[in-house]
């Protein structure tokens, strides 16, 4: 019984689940309003922390925000880095800006890409406003926004950032 | 070591398909009932936190993660996750307070089963080498052992069909069931077969929906003031992945898990058993060695409603109840997970 065995290093079992996936009755609302060009964010009873986009829970307070608040398409620059390295599959061609932006009446940043601008002058608390796509592109994504570009607004300091009011940032 | 207390309990109504809601959104209800119960904000006022779910059943790595967007975890709270039902979630809170490790613990289940096929997003939890790549799912494997008790006189096709109209007739008063009605014996075996020998009847409907429990020691519930009940024993037993090798027709981990929850040490009034098909519950009741003075599943039990992942511990909430609202004094809660009833759980609850 000395037959050599070939040795087994792997075995292949492909498996393929299909799923309907949902995002929730909060998302859902907030997407169908996207789609319609709409920014909605959603309040929390308790905490008053406004979410977009928002997900049904403030997971600060763990209860529902039904309250829902319509946001300008204004917001600030929390945070940014500029990608200087090919990502595969992004159909986006290197260097571009990946910025952590607040909308103005939110508490909490969302990702989006930034244009239109000097990389080398992308900066914190930063002043940026929407460029959508045309409507008849809209859809329930966040891309209906092609990009931020910055706004000719003087730049709101770090503590205030995450803290404006739906109607603006002052200066 | 410390007595375990159970003070509130609350699940949803087993929905055939919960809709647009998403996980969170499914949660949050049961918490804010349970929360109530005790008189609690959120679950900064509890010392550990843990939940039961599938990531299968989502199709998302890390989904169970979600959850905690229902818990208010600012500031970071004690939180822990199990794979599993949430009756082993349990199991892992009452460690935690036995150890002296937390005072009082928050426990949920949950799932929104319905955006997969069950029975086939089951079988890939199987055995990945030999069962995977087969595709069996969990109700071709419970027909397998449903034949066994049919071939060895076990059980009978009507013995089968008497435990389905039982428990639609419960069901009758359980608001959250998703099946409940007056069927004979006579009308449910003249129904077609499903996967032969079970009917569809035979076989527990798939529910998506949460459920959540609040447990403490019992000084805890007296300083709380509210009514509780004891979980006296609380053991689990899981026997091997290979279905060969076992001996389908009975369920040995049971009866381990119920000798060492200490459940021959009184009268049963009540159980509560996670049968998701009919014969399982002649095989679990026998594994329990329950008898005339026993009443089994007086909610309806898993066949009127199942809501995966969150079951088990509804079964432990459904006693709960009865003794904190229906004057029983001692009952049993049984739990399941994996294929034909592998792995089991057993708890025993007295009144205080």
């Amino acid at each position: 019984m000395t037959d050599e065995q070939e040795m087994i290093s792997a075995i292949e079992c492909p498996s393929y689940l299909q799923y309907h996936f949902t995002a929730g009755s909060a998302p859902a609302r907030f997407l169908t309003r996207l789609k319609q060009g709409v920014l909605t964010g959603q309040r929390c009873p308790r905490c008053s922390n406004v979410y977009i986009p928002p997900r049904g829970s403030c997971p600060a307070c763990g209860v529902p925000t039904e309250d829902e608040v319509v946001l300008p398409d204004k917001a600030t620059v929390q945070s940014f880095t500029v990608v200087a390295i090919p990502i595969p599959n992004n159909p986006i061609k290197p260097p571009f800006v990946v910025a952590n932006l607040v909308l103005d009446g939110a508490n909490i940043s969302f990702i989006h890409l930034m244009s239109e601008c000097d990389n080398s002058q992308v900066h914190i608390g930063q002043r940026v406003q929407a460029v959508w796509k045309p409507e008849q592109e809209w859809t329930y994504a966040m891309d209906n926004i092609r990009y931020f570009r910055p706004l000719d607004e003087p730049d709101v300091p770090v503590e205030k950032i995450g803290s404006l009011p739906v109607t603006g940032w002052e200066g | 070591m410390q007595e375990v207390a159970i003070v509130a309990f609350s699940q949803s109504d087993c929905l055939a398909r919960a809709g647009a809601a998403n996980e969170v959104e499914l949660i949050m209800p049961q918490l804010q009932a349970v929360f109530g119960q005790v008189g609690l904000n959120n679950a900064q006022d509890v010392d550990f936190v843990c939940s039961g779910s599938c990531d299968y059943l989502q199709g998302a790595a890390f989904a169970f993660v979600s959850g905690v967007d229902a818990l208010g975890a600012v500031p970071p709270i004690k939180e822990s996750h199990v794979e599993m039902d949430a009756a082993w979630a349990l199991y892992e809170a009452i460690l935690k307070i036995r150890m002296g490790h937390a005072e009082s613990a928050l426990i949920y289940g949950f799932a929104k089963s319905s955006s997969g096929e069950l029975p086939i997003v089951l079988s890939q939890q199987l055995d990945p080498y030999y069962l995977a790549p087969l595709w069996v799912d969990s109700v071709s494997l419970a027909a397998m052992q449903a034949r066994l008790l049919l071939e060895q006189g076990l059980a009978s096709e009507r013995d089968m069909a008497e435990v389905v109209a039982r428990s639609r007739r419960n069901a009758l008063a359980n608001p959250h069931a998703r099946l409940s009605g007056k069927l004979s014996v006579e009308e449910l075996l003249a129904q077609e077969m499903f996967v032969a020998p079970l009917r569809k009847a035979d076989c527990a409907p798939v529910a998506d929906g949460a459920a959540a429990m609040i447990i403490c020691t019992a000084a805890k519930a007296r300083e709380w003031g509210v009514p509780y009940a004891l979980l006296s024993g609380i053991d689990h037993r899981i026997e091997t992945h290979n279905l060969g090798m076992r001996d389908l027709t009975d369920s040995v981990s049971t009866r381990l898990a119920a000798e060492g929850a200490g459940l021959a040490g009184g009268v049963v009034e009540v159980a509560e058993l996670y049968a998701p098909f009919s014969h399982q519950e002649i095989i679990l009741s026998r594994a329990l060695g329950l008898g005339e003075e026993t009443v089994i599943n007086p909610s309806g039990g898993v066949l009127a409603g199942n809501l995966m992942m969150a079951s088990g511990l509804s079964r432990v909430g459904e006693v709960f109840r009865r003794i904190v609202d229906g004057g029983v004094s001692r009952g049993v809660a049984h739990a399941t997970s994996g294929p034909c009833l592998q792995h089991n759980l057993v708890a025993v609850l007295e009144s205080a």
